[in-house]
């Protein structure tokens, strides 16, 4: 019962939707400042999923119906499990268990997977195009992203766990704090980038030459489940750098404020990174997370070994 | 889940799908000029979409030529329902300079249920800006 509510209401689902919807408000308002336009209000992530939950669900002819439909299901449940585990640990160190990290970072990768998933039954070139470009852009992001996240992992004497690092960081100061750690930081910041599909990294989705890409086909709650699957990401992955890497939330007087601070300085920052950047092309973006990202973050493991 | 609270949702975030039925791109130039910053359609919640499966509204500009008939056609079908249709300047209202033309036989409003007409050739973006405000309000009022 307990583990019940924990992944439906708090801190799993209904949590990381509520916050998760503020954090793309957040975002779509930076972005229309950076535009000089008012930009939405503030419920707008709210009125989409409402109004894509209303609309008639068109399923192509000839696809494969349980993946077709099944497939966002994946995503969501498996972000709001990432999100559940991620605030546990938050909230309470001590649940942490050996290996979580790595729990953590495969289940990261699965609304990725549905998104493939999704793109390739559904039976449109467009989609397929789509869903090969993501296939590609995973390969490329998960070598710097794990390389990155490697670093807190050496510095805290090898342990993979949330917990410890979070306790290691309580002790000796944020990992941010290190050469070794600011450089991780800098790769595991791309690297997110192209997780949440942003651009740069959004050539999957590409809305000028792919038409959305891997989401062409789907409408109506399939679709809703995608973008809040989106949504929910865009809260939680931040929330994982900020633990790896700024020492976690605190939840008494000023710490309130501070955890907050952090969160939103690091999604100001992914939402500028993406309002001053084009697109790349699938090619490009590969070598670019496969070259400098993954050297930068390969420096940052070097220099953690070396213990600087 | 009646048809009321659909509409009222559906006011609230509009997803337009631009659909150019053989117009001298004039009209699409002034449509995008309503994603400006001195106009912001962002503001009521109105953004493009690149897929007709993902739009509320089916925005039509141009003299439907005779080729694009079946094909504005499919693409009103696989638009997911509720959703409404905007015909955008002279030539999608009636045929303005191509009257009586060879090439185009019908109306967009011939071959699509029309719920708004813009005219102008082209229309300023403060005339598109007030005829969606117009059919939001008409929309709110339905649900009544």
């Amino acid at each position: 019962m307990n583990a019940l509510f924990s992944y439906l209401v708090f801190p799993g689902f209904l949590f990381t939707a509520g916050i998760g919807c503020v954090a793309s408000w957040l975002d779509r308002k930076v972005t229309a400042r950076v535009q000089w336009r008012v930009g939405p209000p503030f419920f707008q992530p709210v009125f989409d999923l409402a109004k894509l939950m209303v609309k008639e669900t068109v399923i192509p002819r000839g696809c494969v119906r349980t993946l077709f439909l099944g497939a966002p299901l994946f995503g969501l449940a498996a972000v709001t499990l990432v999100s559940t585990l991620i605030w546990k640990i938050l909230l309470n160190p001590e649940t942490a268990f050996a290996g979580d990290l790595i729990v953590i970072l495969y289940l990261l990768m699965i609304p990725g997977l549905s998104v493939i998933i999704g793109g390739f039954s559904s039976r449109n070139p467009i989609a397929s195009l789509g869903a090969s470009r993501e296939m590609k852009l995973m390969l490329a992001d998960e070598l710097p992203f794990i390389l990155a996240v490697s670093v807190p992992i050496i510095q805290a004497k090898g342990s993979i766990s949330l917990g410890f690092i979070l306790g290691y960081q309580e002790t000796y100061g944020m990992i941010l704090g290190t050469w070794s750690g600011a450089l991780a930081f800098i790769a595991a910041i791309l690297a997110m980038q192209a997780k949440l599909a942003l651009v740069p990294f959004d050539m999957a989705e590409a809305e000028t030459e792919l038409m959305g890409g891997v989401m062409v086909e789907y409408s109506g709650p399939p679709l809703a489940v995608f973008k809040l699957t989106r949504i929910m990401m865009l809260f939680t992955l931040p929330m994982l750098l900020v633990a790896l890497f700024m020492g976690g939330v605190r939840f008494s007087g000023f710490g309130i404020l501070w955890s907050v601070l952090k969160f939103a300085l690091l999604l100001v920052l992914v939402t500028l990174i993406r309002n001053t950047n084009p697109r790349l092309r699938i090619d490009q973006a590969v070598r670019f997370l496969w070259g400098p990202v993954a050297g930068i973050a390969a420096v940052a493991v070097v220099l953690a070994i070396l213990g600087l | 889940m009646n048809m009321g609270f659909k509409l009222n949702a559906l006011t609230r975030s509009l997803w337009v799908y631009h659909l150019s039925t053989g117009s001298c791109n004039n009209c699409d130039i002034e449509i995008l000029d309503c994603l400006t910053p001195r106009y912001d359609l962002e503001r009521f919640g109105i953004t493009l979409v690149g897929s007709p499966k993902h739009a509320d509204v089916l925005l039509v500009t141009g003299n439907m030529t005779l080729k694009n008939i079946p094909r504005v056609k499919k693409v009103y079908e696989s638009m997911a329902k509720p959703g409404v249709v905007i015909a955008v300047g002279t030539c999608a209202l009636g045929h303005g300079i191509f009257k009586g033309s060879y090439i185009c036989p019908q109306c967009v409003d011939e071959v699509l249920p029309v719920n708004l007409y813009i005219p102008g050739c082209p229309p300023k973006p403060e005339a598109i800006l007030a005829g969606v405000v117009k059919l939001i309000k008409h929309l709110r009022e339905k649900k009544t």
